[in-house]
């Protein structure tokens, strides 16, 4: 399996989505590239979800074409679909856990439905690490989805979505609703499990810190069309009112200066 | 394709080294063989492998772990990983632990009987409160939510008219037919006639239509004041000042309180039209003839024994529905639960209660 870095992993050109008359998106041209973390912002109702649910197959587009890992996925053989839906995993936004199944359950259900000959002591013992590795404290395995905090449904929800060591991962607003401290905790874990898995990630967010602190590039999302596509400096250089004023209001000029500050102590940390 | 993983023994020097892809996807009987490995071993030598991820990762970990082997042959990329892998190794459990069947039983039985009488507290409790509201409302009539409960009227009653119809209809047909059949044997099919008019008044209008009420209405009470509590809707209600009880049980409540009769009671007469069709093509007796025999053989006081029990019936399943609907919590899962559990307390206390007043009314002489 050759795993290039910079390869496109996503390709979407011309999509059109529409819910009866409301268009959603018009040719919308889209790549993520193998190996980095790919934020997607917009303003409400932009259709950042609409655009992951496309990708993954939940929702069917009007045109389009859509390639993830080189291969069509719209109108595919179930048999066919099911090999490219191994290979990534999803977080959706509130962790859709499965309620009648404990989180460490929930970690084996991909694995049993996908290799169903996985010994169960293996099953388990798979479960066991990746609930660790998602960030959560051991004694989480055998709790249900109700006993868990939002944040711990986020990171149970991550653990099912690596469950399958996906080469792609989704991720639907995975800081919303989170404290600072445990978003800060969730971008950390995000991009040490990307580095460590060599993950490409596909990351919908509205949180300004995430961008700064995580992704390697961004996406907008406006006039139902990716308006650009690039790191934030490079957005910052395009004269889009919607990227000016995203980045550039008040919460943009407070992102960039933590970051500032960050890296300021950085070097300073460095220089003693 | 990747290579299945593999591994292979150097021989002598206690090195086993491994080859192919150690993936999900190619691991293949490599567990089960690694666990079965019987020597001695003081090397894994990873150098040939194409490509690894976590499961791969972690039967290394465990395997050198239990063997306390040293891992060789790793790029800084898969060495991180394993590294990772190792530090998640932490006794996890899967399921919540079980005891064992008999306590679980003994506890599951407790459980559902303090259940149950806390239920039933909480209705008794639940029913003050409903009546407090109503007073207060009759106090105030200002504060009656007139536009609301016309609204629940219409989809209590009006939008019921139909089913309830078809269902008695129906009922009215079956009670008919099994009663000529049967009373055929004595050679009276002509007290058929009887049966229709007075199990229809007295008993069946009133309760299938309660049934129906109940599974209609008191479900979506439950599921409608459920789901407003889990979007803290009603918690919204209670700080702008406007009392839940009032604004929703009460409308509801009434719905259900005024719109039993009139529904049990067309409910009864459709049934009798519908046993009146069918005594009309089986058995031969014309519509007039029909009629004349209901009104000598059916006495006033069935409709009364009817009509006083439906109001009651009404009550019991709009405050059970509203009741339950107002128990949600925290849980989505809970409105489906608690919407079941209001249709099974209504139709379950409409039976015990329909019981105690064929008691009373036999004792009071309306036989």
């Amino acid at each position: 399996m050759a795993r290039i870095k910079g390869e496109p992993i996503i390709s979407v050109h011309g999509l059109k989505t529409s819910f009866g008359d409301h268009v959603i998106h018009e040719n919308l041209d889209l790549e993520v590239r193998r190996g980095e973390i790919l934020g997607v912002v917009g303003g409400s109702g932009t259709g950042k979800s609409v655009l992951m649910r496309t990708i993954i197959g939940l929702q069917i587009p009007d045109a389009g074409e859509i390639r993830v890992f080189g291969e069509p996925t719209i109108g595919r053989e179930e048999t066919e679909a099911i090999e490219i839906r191994k290979r990534w995993g999803v977080l959706f936004q509130g962790g859709a856990l499965f309620s009648t199944l404990t989180v460490a359950e929930n970690v084996e259900v991909p694995l049993r439905e996908f290799y169903p000959k996985l010994d169960q002591n293996l099953l388990d013992q798979i479960a066991a690490y990746k609930v660790v590795m998602s960030g959560l404290p051991a004694d989480a395995g055998p709790k249900f989805p109700a006993e868990l905090s939002g944040g711990m449904k986020k990171r149970a929800g991550l653990a099912r979505a690596l469950a399958l060591d996906p080469e792609l991962l989704f991720l639907d607003e995975p800081t919303a609703g989170l404290d600072p401290i445990s978003a800060a905790a969730f971008d950390e874990l995000t991009s040490s499990l990307q580095k460590t898995l060599g993950l490409t990630v596909f990351l919908i967010t509205h949180d300004l810190d995430t961008l700064y602190a995580i992704c390697d590039r961004v996406a907008v999302l406006a006039d139902k069309r990716v308006i650009g596509v690039g790191t934030i400096p490079e957005l910052l250089a395009m004269d889009h009112p919607w990227i000016q004023e995203y980045f550039n209001g008040p919460r943009g000029r407070a992102a960039t200066a933590t970051l500032e500050r960050d890296r300021a102590r950085e070097q300073a940390g460095t220089k003693d | 394709m990747s290579a299945m993983a593999d591994f292979s023994e150097e021989q002598g020097a206690g090195t086993l080294r491994f080859s192919g892809s150690l993936t999900l996807a190619c691991i293949g009987d490599l567990d089960d063989r690694l666990r079965a490995w019987p020597g001695e071993v003081k090397a894994l030598d990873l150098s040939g492998i194409e490509h690894i991820d976590t499961v791969g990762a972690w039967l290394v970990h465990r395997f050198a772990d239990t063997h306390g082997a040293r891992v060789e042959g790793l790029d800084p990329d898969s060495a991180h990983l394993l590294e990772q892998v190792g530090n998640a190794d932490q006794p996890v459990s899967v399921r919540p632990e079980y005891t064992n069947s008999f306590s679980r039983v003994v506890g599951e039985i407790g459980t559902a009987v303090v259940e149950s009488g806390r239920t039933l507290y909480g209705l008794l409790g639940f029913l003050g409160g409903t009546t407090i509201a109503f007073a207060t409302v009759i106090r105030h009539p200002s504060r009656f939510r007139f536009n609301a409960t016309v609204h629940r009227f219409e989809v209590v009653g009006v939008s019921a008219l139909g089913i309830i119809g078809l269902m008695s209809f129906l009922i009215g047909i079956v009670i008919a037919q099994q009663g000529a059949v049967q009373l055929r044997q004595f050679g009276a099919e002509v007290l058929t006639i009887n049966l229709i008019g007075r199990i229809t008044l007295r008993e069946l209008g009133v309760l299938m239509t309660a049934i129906m009420v109940a599974g209609r209405s008191g479900s979506a009470f439950a599921a409608q004041l459920g789901t407003m509590k889990l979007t803290e809707e009603i918690d919204a209600m209670r700080t702008i000042g406007v009392s839940p009880m009032e604004a929703l049980v009460v409308p509801r409540t009434l719905a259900t309180i005024v719109l039993m009769p009139l529904l049990g009671f067309y409910s009864s007469l459709i049934a009798i039209i519908g046993g009146g069709l069918l005594c009309w093509a089986s058995l031969h007796i014309p519509p007039v003839t029909f009629i004349e025999r209901i009104r000598e053989v059916v006495p006033i006081t069935d409709l009364y024994v009817g009509l006083v029990k439906a109001p009651v019936f009404g009550a019991i399943i709009g405050i059970a529905g509203c009741f339950q609907g107002m128990q949600v919590e925290s849980d989505a899962e809970q409105v489906g639960l608690r919407t079941t559990a209001a249709v099974v307390q209504a139709i379950f206390l409409v039976i015990v209660l329909d019981a105690f007043f064929a008691v009373f009314f036999t004792w009071i002489g309306w036989i």
